[in-house]
């Protein structure tokens, strides 16, 4: 699984970013993360409001500071 | 009922009187009554914006013809949550999916003016008129804003060179359930409340001192009538207060009750929530400040003339 935080350095972003390590942890499976602050990256995924959540490619979040429990659901729809 | 129980309260349990009676008869009054209105309204609308995000905003927004774009990026505007950080991906995403970039400041000035704390608090403490007379103008101003940028050719100043996409936009396609956009209501009203309720006692605070200490002929010397640049220093002094609506806006009501006249207080509301310092720092790695300048004086104009006309007609 290859999860992708998408934000160019705003603080929810990086608020993103650390509730989706502490699901991961949580979830005990294996996954890639990364996390895109390239603007023209984040563009492609046609997001316009950051921080946006993309699991395998697919984009499941945007503009918004998910909970631990939230993301954890999205990992395993 | 509020009032009664609160001076029930300040004058006949704690048999408070006078100027400091009133004071804090009137702090404990409003505080309360500016929170609970904040919580329902932030409710009500964060749950009304599960249903759009800015990606189905500029979805429906492309390939719309100039005027009527503006007119549609400004509605969409009052619905859609915006956060300066987001900017400059709106920006460049807009630019992307060929939509004008008029019509994207159209977007641009009525978000932030139509936000939900403003709205909250305009319809607590002056009633829906006000609220009214605040979003209708504000939507003008976003919209004849946004079509002056456009008409200017302005589009070189962009300083980031971004490829046009080709065809439509797929839109982003997130689905919740009721109970989901209930509970995503309630985590973003609690978590904007965390933010601001400080500010709503420290504007509060302030007022109620105004209201229990300072005399009226004192705000209208220097806020009324007589003073016919109020309007101007109303906006300047509104430019750098973007974060702290939630405690401007119990203060402007103070003010509009000691004499300060209802055009100024539309301007200075305004100036607080559309001429943000932060976001046009954001932008600026985008555009050149030229745009920028534009951008903020027609905006600054936008808003000081309608002062004007409210001060003179009302």
């Amino acid at each position: 699984m290859k999860i992708e935080v998408l934000g160019t350095g705003c603080s929810k972003c990086v608020a993103l970013e650390a509730v989706v390590k502490q699901a991961i942890s949580k979830s005990g499976k294996f996954v890639q993360l990364e996390k895109v602050d390239d603007i023209m990256k984040i563009m492609e995924y046609q997001v316009v409001s950051t921080p946006g959540l993309v699991i395998d490619g697919t984009v499941v979040s945007t503009g918004k500071l998910l909970t631990v429990d939230e993301v954890l659901a999205l990992m395993n729809k | 009922m509020w009032k009664e129980s609160v001076d029930y309260l300040i004058y006949d349990l704690l048999k408070l009187e006078g100027h400091l009676g009133e004071a804090i008869n009137f702090f404990i009054y409003d505080t309360f009554k500016i929170w609970f209105l904040l919580i329902t309204i932030i409710f009500a609308v964060s749950y009304l914006r599960t249903h759009f995000n800015t990606e189905y905003v500029r979805a429906h927004l492309q390939g719309k013809s100039q005027l009527y774009g503006n007119v549609l990026a400004a509605l969409f505007g009052i619905i859609t949550p915006f956060c300066s950080c987001s900017a400059i991906p709106l920006f460049l995403g807009f630019i992307q999916a060929r939509i004008p970039i008029g019509v994207t400041f159209s977007f641009l000035i009525s978000s932030p003016m139509n936000n939900e704390i403003a709205i909250a608090l305009l319809f607590g403490l002056f009633g829906w008129k006000v609220t009214a007379i605040y979003i209708g103008f504000g939507l003008l101003v976003a919209i004849v804003g946004g079509y002056i940028i456009g008409r200017l050719n302005m589009e070189k100043y962009v300083l980031m060179d971004v490829k046009p996409m080709q065809g439509e936009l797929e839109e982003v396609k997130i689905t919740l359930s009721m109970k989901e956009r209930a509970k995503e209501a309630y985590t973003y009203t609690r978590e904007i409340f965390k933010d601001i309720y400080i500010y709503v006692i420290i504007g509060v605070g302030i007022g109620a001192v105004i209201h229990g200490y300072i005399p009226a002929d004192f705000i209208a010397k220097y806020a009324g009538a007589e003073n016919p640049f109020a309007v101007l220093v109303a906006v300047i002094m509104g430019i750098p207060m973007y974060s702290n609506a939630a405690g401007v806006m119990p203060l402007v009501e103070v003010l509009t009750g000691k004499g300060m006249l209802l055009g100024t207080a539309l301007s200075f509301m305004m100036a607080v929530t559309a001429l943000s310092l932060p976001e046009a720092m954001i932008l600026k790695k985008i555009l050149h400040i030229r745009l920028i300048a534009t951008f903020f004086g027609i905006v600054g104009l936008g808003i000081i003339a309608i002062g004007y006309l409210f001060n003179f007609i009302l």
